[in-house]
């Protein structure tokens, strides 16, 4: 594949306050593809993906996003470049209805214009989200509020949508139908970058993987070329 | 029985000037989770305002509100971007201490520029009275009443129906998650505190036209605020509306078996009592 590259990180380390978390991370990920970050807990799985999108900013290195740097871009500023996260822990907004969070997802000026459009394309891929639109978010079950937190981020019609551990806490057949939900929106050329701990599932998604260890990048790969070894391997730091 | 409703009605009214009294200081804790220990000096400095504007121009106080609003709305835009958002973050302490700051500088400033002197906004309709029957309305209480009501009101639909509106909100909920929104979350609660200050100016100006008031007032609205929002619970707009009528009410009964002396005492006794029953307040979310 040498198709465009829509974001690429170069050598960045990043710290929490004396804690370096990253230690010269690079990646490259292609438009259209769904890339795979696996690592155990405190890995800097999530340390990256806040890093892109913009909750916190390099000590140095770069990140470029279609061609253009955005180290030091806030995280608001990000959402209106396209680039949308999924928050761990889905992160409803519990006092407003589910359809007011979707309405919040559409909050930065690159995707006001076409509210109704992208409520309408949220609710063919969540039918459920719109039955239950007059409810508080914090009425749903978990599988439900992780629907809510994929659609109200698809609200800011991203060119790349980061998912931090989608599975985190939810029944495994909820989790399926999740996954089958990424598929549909990679095909409208989403590009997807997929954080988990549950190795299996998130290689048998992606095209590439990343395993991360210890704040590095421990081993990567073309997803179905990974061998299970390899990547316990590269996990566990053996 | 007879002799009750004057009190009870003249309660209900004050209730509603108690309202947009404690209304900011409510969307300050609500929204921003801060204390804003400056509120009721900031309601002060909107009467000093209202009074410039009225000898200058020599208008109505009412008209007074079309310039004072928009000029408290700036002050507390520029006093939360520029101060207070500097101050926020985990903890509740450096902010509370700013918030106190401030109220001390105001409260100088005010001495130092009108002097100790207690001053009044006149108006025509001060000391007018509609009679029905055996009961007074004075007419500013009225006013009072039904401003305050609309403040409410509106403040409730703005929060709901807009985008600005359900973008506080959602800020207020998670601040990490509505920025991930693309929502600018310090412009957001130093827009907060803009409105915050649109309901002190205003509450500023009724209070000028109903009492008089001194450079040292602010804290004794401060502490009526404290209560209504107490009673009605922390952050909640018709909390506000309900914690003003009863604290009013628990004040002018109180006056009318017990003689006016043990007003404030009876007052703050009601506020015991629904600490002790229900601490969050009658519409405070439990936490």
């Amino acid at each position: 594949m040498t198709s465009e590259l829509i974001l690429k990180i170069d050598q960045i380390d990043v710290f929490y306050s004396d804690f370096h978390a990253l230690w010269e991370v690079s990646l490259e990920i292609k438009k259209g593809e769904i890339v795979s970050i696996i690592g155990a807990n405190g890995s800097g799985k999530s340390t990256l993906m806040y890093a892109i999108a913009g909750i916190n900013s390099p000590a140095n290195g770069s990140i470029e996003f279609c061609g253009e740097r955005i180290n030091d871009l806030e995280a608001h500023q990000s959402v209106n470049r396209g680039i949308a996260l999924v928050p761990e822990g889905r992160r409803m907004f519990p006092r407003l209805t589910v359809r007011e969070n979707l309405l919040i997802g559409a909050y930065s000026p690159r995707s006001r214009k076409n509210i109704e459009k992208n409520i309408k394309k949220v609710h063919d891929l969540f039918p459920l989200l719109e039955e239950r639109g007059d409810q508080k978010s914090n009425t749903l079950s978990g599988g439900e509020q992780q629907m809510l937190a994929i659609g109200r981020a698809l609200m800011s019609e991203p060119s790349l949508l980061l998912c931090d551990e989608l599975s985190l806490g939810l029944a495994p057949v909820v989790i399926k139908d999740i996954y089958k939900r990424l598929h549909v929106i990679n095909e409208e050329g989403i590009t997807i970058v997929l954080v988990e701990q549950d190795v299996k599932r998130s290689l048998k998604i992606a095209d590439r993987a990343y395993v991360m260890l210890e704040g590095k990048i421990a081993l990567e790969g073309i997803a179905s070329e990974l061998g299970e070894e390899q990547v316990k391997k590269a996990y566990f730091g053996m | 029985m007879e002799s009750l409703i004057q009190p009870v009605i003249n309660g209900i009214l004050l209730g509603g000037l108690y309202a947009i009294i404690a209304l900011g200081l409510t969307t300050m804790f609500g929204i921003v989770k801060l204390v804003n220990l400056a509120h009721g000096d900031l309601m002060v400095l909107s009467s000093y305002l209202s009074l410039v504007v009225i000898t200058q121009l020599g208008i109505n106080p009412f008209w007074s509100m079309l310039m004072v609003i928009p000029i408290m709305f700036v002050i507390g835009f520029m006093l939360q971007k520029y101060l207070l958002n500097r101050v926020l973050g985990k903890e509740m302490e450096p902010p509370l201490l700013v918030a106190f700051g401030v109220s001390i500088i105001i409260q100088n400033l005010l001495l130092l520029v009108f002097s100790p002197d207690a001053q009044s906004l006149m108006t025509s309709i001060s000391v007018k009275t509609i009679q029905l029957g055996n009961i007074n309305l004075p007419i500013l209480y009225l006013v009072n009443f039904f401003i305050g009501c609309s403040v409410v009101l509106f403040l409730r639909l703005f929060y709901n129906k807009t985008f600005l509106g359900r973008a506080i909100r959602a800020a207020s909920d998670d601040e990490g998650a509505a920025q991930l929104m693309g929502v600018d979350t310090k412009n957001i609660f130093a827009i907060a505190m803009g409105i915050a200050m649109i309901t002190a100016a205003i509450a500023g100006i009724l209070i000028g036209m109903t009492f008089s008031f001194f450079p040292h007032t602010g804290a004794q609205y401060l502490i009526i605020s404290f209560g209504v929002i107490i009673i009605g619970g922390l952050g909640s707009m018709k909390g506000a509306l309900a914690g003003g009528i009863i604290l009013a009410e628990a004040q002018l009964l109180g006056a009318h078996f017990t003689g006016p002396g043990y007003q404030l005492l009876i007052g703050y006794l009601v506020l015991l009592i629904v600490l002790a029953i229900r601490p969050q307040g009658l519409f405070g979310q439990a936490h």
